[in-house]
This record gives structure tokens, C-alpha cells and sequence, in this order.
């Protein structure tokens, strides 16, 4: 079996003294959408940070392609080649549409990604590139951030809870966009609330409840009621 | 159930503090000329570091400005002696409700700015201060005036009697000035000041008015540095605008004292003045030498040790030299009652 | 004097100062950083261009293309190494180290230098005047600095919002986590903000070293200069700056001709009035 493109081994990560992961561990194979699921609180967010870079886990690793990335600075894991769509969007406010776009491929790693094919997939950022980002609605706003991300020309791209806010409508029309993503030869960790979404999307499935690994496996294979039960806790 | 403010170590700290309180009061009688004059500046610091240690390490307001009330104090003092023929210890006594009064539409103004930039603001305010003050004619313009003789001679008759008479006031005011700080940390305004201290944010959503305390610090520390002040250039009886507005001195060295005694820690000021004292005694006063020196150690404590030489003393061992911590003490009833079933 | 020439030399210092303020708000801008030990660092260039012109005997400007990246790499060297360390949520660290650090560079360069007043020379250029309209006249100097102060902003405003680098700051002043994302290295990112801040430092203290005399006591007053004319024009707005500026210079000139003495308290007071009445500045930045 071919190694996978990203290794999380036995994680355990902290806020001060409180603790978010326990021993979490997830594969995702090149070319692979995997979603990560789980009640508010439950570590989804928590658990991208640390593979992105943004906090250092305490105990365990993670490996991409191969390298320890663990505790690498968010830059450097960036040119390594993940990639985070950070929960809330997070554009910045200062910058016109455009300009976030740029902000994202300003590390210029090799790919398939401009400014051009950013604006392909997502046609409506085109016609509001200079304008400024808090004026566009939340979801051109969230396929702004998507387009940001894809700048970097990453392998790995983390999506933290894209449908957080938008309407059904939008969230579908996004969702549509990911294979297209996947197709240029992306890999997806897709954290969702939108259990319905998240097993359309992906293929495998991990449920994070109370920070730890409480189900996994393919989306096919699991049932509602494993589901409800690892989501709730019951 | 109730609230309890000693511990071992506060205990021991109060001894201390009642023995040395003793040896000063009667300093004058073992002590020389030169060694009333040290000890005179040393309390005189430890007052304006304490001051501003409530103000920056407490209430959060970092003021490089603290100059304006000094030199306000002081040439209260020259004006109210040389212009109103005031008796010079009255004068320092009228000299802090005036200087709590001009703080008030002070801190109105410079409320108006936050963290940094009221920082110099309050500088703005200190040499406007210092500006008008050469303005003044009466009290020798630009270059300055000394204090008349008849009025250091109403003090009193001899040069022995005066020096008791000024060291005393020195350790008098300082002793109050300590007090009263003590008496406010220990008060209901005091753990405001605490919160405030520990975490404004979390302060302020607790209820906490923050704004509203932070003036009343702003005013009262006014008060007392220019008291201060007025007792200072009592004693060097004479005053310049330069001198008395001075960053350095009043400035530059306070904030360098408490910085590595500790800020935010009612001790740290003391240990910081008895540290600095040490070195400027054993390293002589080599100007601008030592107060480059000073501001690299001020720089590497903040970065490295940023609770100061008390807070790693305090921290290694417990200690706290002064009973201002509160102890929730349970007693045998409430034990009792709160056993579980 | 007329009160137009009083009034005109007003509004060319004003660009002095304009740069002494434009230094101060963009570190401000990026990093919410207030740097203390700014005028300090102008009157250190002041006496960096002294070393200079000396050494290698070239003229005040001329030395400006060596002063200038020197600075600007004291200014990358200061922030890498020390103040990174102090950014953060705490408002104490950043101010009592740029504090020690104003204090250092004062008695640093009293050691050095002594306390003796200095001046630069830049030779014929510092007398020539011309007309401008009848009666009034204005000189070179003074003109040239007020235009090289113009272009100093108008190239921070470039910078700012047409370049890649001006983009990394407007990113990392917004979100600094989310800049570390997208690849920045905020140290960098910090350390760059302060080596242009320096370098238009560098500008401005050539400058001032030219126009009056200096000596290492003098850079407390440039800072609460260039605060002044911040806090005048209005928080976020380069050109708010340049206006900040030269009311400043204006009021000081106003002030000088009713009475000498009142030449600094003049420009004090027009500051605590405006910080009275609208505290937000003149020329406020509308926040998008």
C-alpha cells in the first residue's frame, strides 16, 4: 500500500491546561476527500489547526509526505503544502478581492492554480475583484477563501466548516465546485456540521466527539445510526 | 468562612517593616548629615516608584509623564512660600489637593488616548507643564529661583533642626503614601485594582468600572507624587524648570526601579530602590554611564523576568512581605455543613 | 515678517514633522507597536550622517544614500532581535522596552558625542532663497525638504496599496494568524515595517540635522512632534499625517511671532485642543 500523503499519528493538543485532542490519529491518501464530523467543541477545528500549523501538538506527529511537520510554523507547513480554509473565512478586511487572492500565492509554489483558474471556478469573484472583501455576501466570501487557499498551489487542502452561515443553496453550489478541485489532483479534509454534505463529499469519514476518535470508515459503509451514536456520545 | 490576608511570610515581612519603621524614626540620632540626605532621597523614591507602580502596574495606566506632577508639586511649593508667604510644610500639604485638582481635567484629555499613545500624551502634558513654567517670571522664568531665606528659616531656627525637621517629613510622607496605597489594595477598590491588573477585559465585563477607577488612581497618585515633589525641592531649595520637569530623574530612574523590583507587586518598588541605591553607592554616580546601564537591565527584566526580582523571589517561595493576598479560610461549622452526604 | 512668509514657513517644517509622524504610524499601522525611542532613533541618524559626511567628506544628501540603508538595516536588526519579543497582548513590555531603549540611545550617544550641538553644512543650498509671489520668499532648503516629505508619503501610500510587500502589511495588521497562513513569516513581515520606518527616520533626521542644530537631548521633543501631528490629522491616513503635520508647523509659527517663548506651547495647545474636541483626529481613516 502506497504511504499516505498525510499521517496524523496519536495527537494530543492543549489550550493552556485544557486539553482539545486525545490521541487522535487520521490517514488521508493522495486524492482523497476525507470528512471530519463531530459536535460543536468536539476538536474538528482543533485538529486543523495543528496539521496547518497554527498550534503545536504536545505528544504524538504528523507526517506529510513522509516529512514531520508537527509544530512547524503555519508558513513553512504553507510551503510544504497544506493549505487551510480557516473557519469563518477570515478574509482580509484591508485587502479588495483580488488582493486576498494574491495574499494566498504569494509563496508561488508550483501548480495549476492563477488568478485565472481561481476566477474560473468561481465566476462571481471576477466581477467583484476590487472591491473590498467584508462587502461581498458569505458565500462569495467563503469561495473567496477557497480561492486564497488554492492560490498556495497546495496537495492538501483543509476546509474548516465551509457551510458555517450560508444558506443550503450555497453550500451546495460550493460542494459542487470540490471535484473539479479534487480533479486537478487535491487532496480534501473537509470538517462539516452538514453530516449529509460531508458524506456526499467525502470517502472517509472520521466523527470527533470530546476530542477524541469515536467512529471511522467509509461513508458508504457507515449507518445513520453509528453515526448519531458517535456523534452524540450515547 | 472568612477572608484572611496574612500568611508565615507576611508576618515575618510586618516585623520587619515595624523594626526598620523604629531604626529610621531615630535616624537622626545615629545617623550623619550625608546619611540623613541618602536615606531622605531613598524614601522619596520609593514614594514616586510606588506611585507609579499603582498607576502603571495596578490600574494599567503607563505614564512616562509622571515629571508634571513632581515638578507641579514643587513649584507649588516656590509659589506658594515666595508669592503667599505659605510656611513651607503647609505648602506641601496644599500642594496635593491643587495637584489633584489640575489632574482632573488633565485625565479628561488624555483618557481621550489608549495604551501607548496616552503614554505620551502624558509626556505632551509634562512639557507643557514644563513650558509654562518658564513663562512664569515671578518664580525665575527659565533658569529658576531658590527658596527664599526667611522662609527656610521658618522652618526652623538651625541647620540641624531643619535637616531632622525635613528628614522626618520625608519618612512621614512615604510612610503615609505606603499606607494609604496598602489600605487601598486591601479595600474592595483594591481587588478592582487587582482584577484590573490581572486582566482588564475579564475585569470589566465582571462589572468592574474600570474607566471610573482608573481616573480616581490617575488623581490620587497625583496627589501623592506631588506632594513628593513639593518635599524634594523643599529640600534642594531650589528649582528650575529643567530640573523639575525632568524625565530623568523623575521619569527614567522610577520606572527603571520598579521594572526590575518588580511591577504590579506593592514590594517590588522597595526592593527596586534598595537595589538601585546599592549600585549607585558601589558604581558611583557615573551619569549618563548608569542610566544607559540601567535601561539595558530594565530591558532584559522586562523581557526575561518580567514580574521583576520580588515576583522571582515571590514565586520561588511564597513569599509576600506585606499581608495583601486574600486567603478564603474555612472554618470547622462550614466544613461540617458542606460534607457531602 | 509678513504674516504669509510666517505662515508658509509654518506649512514647510510641517513636512519635517509629516515624516517624523509617518515613521511612527506605520509601525503603528502594522503592528500596533509605539515606538518610543523614535525621535531618539531620528537624532541617531542625524549623527550617523555627522560620521558620514565627515569620514568621506560628501554633503548631507549625498551621505542620505549611505545613512538611509544603514538605518533601514539597524531597523531590521532592532526588530528581529528585540522588539518581536515584546509584541503580544500585554500594553507594558513594548513601551518599557522602547523606553529603556530611548534612554540607552540618548546617553549612548551623550558618551560619544558629548552634549555639544551639532549642525551639518550643506553648503550654498542652505542660504539660497527665491520669490514665490510678491513679497514672498521662500527657501531652498525648506522647499526641497517639504517636497521630498510629499514624495516620502506619496510613495508609503504606493507602497502600501499597490505593492506585494504593502499588501503583506495590510494582511498581517488585519489578521496576524491568517497571514501565517497564507505563508507570511510575521517576523519578517515586522522587521521590514521597521526598516522602512527607519529609513524614512534616516530621511528626516539628514534633514533636521541640515536645518537646525542637534544634540543627543533633542529626540523626546521629535517624537511628541511627530505624535502630535498623528493624533492631529487622524489615526490611519497618511495624507491626514501630512496635514496633522503642517497645522502643527503652522500653529509653532503662528505662535513664534506672538512670542518666541510661546513657539512649542502654541503647537501643545492646538494638540490638546483638537485631542478636546475631536479626538479622532482631523482626517480620520473611515475603517472599510
Amino acid at each position: 500500500m502506497p504511504d499516505p500523503l498525510l499521517e496524523v499519528n496519536a495527537i494530543d493538543a492543549f489550550y493552556g491546561d485544557f486539553q482539545a485532542l486525545f490521541g487522535v490519529s487520521l490517514r488521508v491518501e493522495a486524492g482523497q476527500v476525507v470528512a471530519v464530523i463531530g459536535a460543536n467543541g468536539g476538536g474538528k477545528s482543533t485538529l486543523l489547526k495543528c496539521i496547518a500549523g497554527l498550534m503545536s501538538p504536545r505528544r504524538g506527529d504528523i507526517l506529510f509526505d513522509g516529512k514531520a511537520v508537527g509544530g512547524a510554523p503555519a508558513f513553512e507547513v504553507l510551503a510544504h503544502g497544506i493549505a487551510l480554509v480557516p473557519e469563518g473565512r477570515r478574509l482580509f478586511p484591508s485587502l479588495t478581492v483580488e488582493e486576498n487572492l494574491l495574499i494566498g500565492g504569494q509563496l508561488r509554489r508550483p501548480g495549476p492554480w492563477t488568478l485565472d483558474r481561481v476566477y474560473e471556478l468561481f465566476p462571481v469573484l471576477a466581477e467583484r475583484r476590487h472591491l473590498p472583501a467584508p462587502s461581498l455576501s458569505g458565500g462569495q466570501q467563503q469561495m473567496a477563501a477557497i480561492g486564497r487557499a488554492l492560490m498556495s498551489n497546495p496537495r492538501l487542502l483543509l476546509c474548516d466548516e465551509i457551510s458555517l452561515g450560508l444558506a443550503p443553496i450555497v453550500v451546495r453550489d460550493i460542494y459542487a465546485r470540490l471535484p473539479a478541485i479534487v480533479a486537478e489532483g487535491l487532496s480534501l479534509i473537509v470538517v462539516e456540521q452538514d453530516i449529509a454534505q460531508a458524506l456526499k463529499a467525502a470517502r472517509q469519514v472520521y466523527c470527533l466527539q470530546e476530542g477524541r476518535i469515536a467512529l471511522q470508515g467509509k461513508a458508504a459503509e457507515l449507518t445513520r445510526e453509528s453515526i448519531s451514536a458517535a456523534y452524540f456520545g450515547v | 468562612m472568612r477572608v484572611e490576608h496574612a500568611t508565615h511570610s507576611s508576618r515575618i515581612g510586618i516585623a520587619i517593616i515595624a523594626i526598620a519603621l523604629v531604626v529610621f524614626a531615630l535616624a537622626p540620632f545615629w545617623g550623619d548629615r550625608q546619611t540623613l540626605r541618602l536615606l531622605a532621597e531613598i524614601f522619596t523614591f520609593v514614594a514616586l516608584a510606588s506611585l507609579w507602580n499603582l498607576l502603571a502596574g495596578y490600574a494599567g495606566l503607563v505614564s512616562v509623564g509622571q515629571q508634571a506632577f513632581v515638578g507641579l508639586g514643587g513649584y507649588l511649593l516656590f509659589a506658594l512660600v515666595i508669592i503667599l508667604d505659605v510656611h513651607p510644610i503647609w505648602a506641601i500639604l496644599i500642594a496635593g489637593p491643587v495637584a489633584a485638582v489640575v489632574a482632573v481635567p488633565v485625565a479628561a484629555l488624555i483618557f481621550r488616548l489608549r495604551g501607548a499613545y496616552f503614554a505620551i500624551g502624558t509626556w505632551v502634558v509634562a512639557e507643557v507643564f514644563r513650558l509654562l513654567a518658564s513663562q512664569i517670571s515671578v518664580l525665575g522664568g527659565g533658569s529658576g529661583i531658590s527658596l527664599p531665606a526667611s522662609a527656610v528659616i521658618a522652618m526652623a531656627p538651625s541647620r540641624q533642626a531643619r535637616e531632622f525637621e525635613t528628614y522626618w517629613l520625608a519618612l512621614g510622607l512615604t510612610i503615609i503614601v505606603l499606607a494609604t496605597i496598602v489600605v487601598l489594595l486591601r479595600s474592595r477598590h483594591g481587588l478592582a485594582l487587582t482584577a484590573i491588573r490581572d486582566n482588564e477585559t475579564a475585569a470589566q465585563s465582571s462589572g468592574v468600572g474600570v474607566i471610573r477607577i482608573k481616573f480616581y488612581v490617575y488623581v490620587l497618585v497625583a496627589f501623592g507624587t506631588s506632594m513628593i515633589g513639593a518635599l524634594i525641592f523643599l529640600m534642594k531649595l531650589r528649582i528650575s524648570p529643567d530640573t523639575a520637569f525632568s524625565v530623568n530623574d523623575w521619569t527614567a530612574f522610577v520606572i527603571f526601579i520598579t521594572v526590575i523590583g518588580g511591577i504590579g507587586r506593592i514590594e517590588g518598588p522597595i526592593i527596586g530602590t534598595i537595589v538601585f541605591f546599592m549600585l549607585r553607592q558601589t558604581l558611583a554616580d557615573l551619569g549618563s554611564l548608569y542610566l544607559l546601564m540601567m535601561g539595558a537591565v530594565a530591558i532584559v527584566v522586562m523581557l526575561w523576568a518580567p514580574k521583576g526580582l520580588w515576583g522571582l523571589i515571590a514565586e520561588r517561595f511564597g513569599w509576600q512581605a506585606l499581608p495583601l493576598q486574600r486567603y478564603l479560610v474555612l472554618t470547622p461549622k462550614t466544613e461540617e455543613a458542606g460534607r457531602k452526604p | 515678517m509678513g504674516w504669509t512668509n510666517v505662515i508658509l514657513q509654518g506649512v514647510l517644517i510641517g513636512g519635517l514633522y509629516a515624516m517624523f509622524a509617518a515613521g511612527l504610524s506605520l509601525i503603528f499601522g502594522v503592528m500596533r507597536l509605539v515606538n518610543i525611542a523614535h525621535g531618539d532613533l531620528i537624532v541617531l541618524a542625524a549623527y550617523v550622517a555627522l560620521m558620514v559626511t565627515q569620514t568621506l567628506g560628501i554633503d548631507p544628501l549625498t551621505s542620505l544614500l549611505l545613512v538611509t540603508p544603514v538605518m533601514a538595516l539597524i531597523g531590521y536588526a532592532l526588530q528581529r532581535g528585540l522588539l518581536n519579543r515584546t509584541l503580544g497582548d500585554d500594553l507594558l513590555p513594548p513601551l518599557l522596552v522602547t523606553f529603556g531603549l530611548s534612554i540607552i540611545i540618548q546617553n549612548g550617544l551623550l558618551e560619544l558625542f558629548t552634549a555639544d550641538s551639532r549642525k551639518l553644512q550643506a553648503g550654498a543650498i542652505e542660504i539660497q532663497t527665491f520669490q514665490l509671489l510678491q513679497g514672498v520668499w521662500v527657501g531652498l532648503l525648506p522647499l526641497i525638504q517639504f517636497v521630498v516629505a510629499v514624495a516620502v508619503i506619496a510613495g508609503l501610500q504606493t507602497l502600501f496599496y499597490r505593492t506585494a510587500l504593502g499588501r503583506a502589511f495590510r494582511a498581517t495588521s488585519d489578521d496576524q494568524a491568517v497571514a501565517q497562513l497564507m505563508g507570511l513569516d510575521t517576523r519578517h513581515v515586522f522587521a521590514m515595517a521597521m526598516a522602512l520606518s527607519l529609513a524614512i527616520i534616516a530621511i528626516a533626521g539628514v534633514f533636521l540635522a541640515v536645518r537646525a542644530n542637534f544634540d543627543p537631548s533633542i529626540g523626546p521633543a521629535r517624537l511628541i512632534f511627530g505624535f502630535e501631528a498623528v493624533i492631529i490629522g487622524g489615526l490611519g491616513s497618511m495624507w491626514g499625517t501630512l496635514a496633522g503635520g503642517v497645522i502643527l508647523g503652522v500653529s509653532q509659527a503662528i505662535g513664534a511671532q506672538i512670542d518666541p517663548g510661546w513657539q512649542l506651547l502654541a503647537g501643545h495647545i492646538v494638540f490638546l485642543v483638537i485631542l478636546a474636541v475631536r479626538p479622532q483626529g482631523l482626517f480620520p481613516k473611515v475603517s472599510g
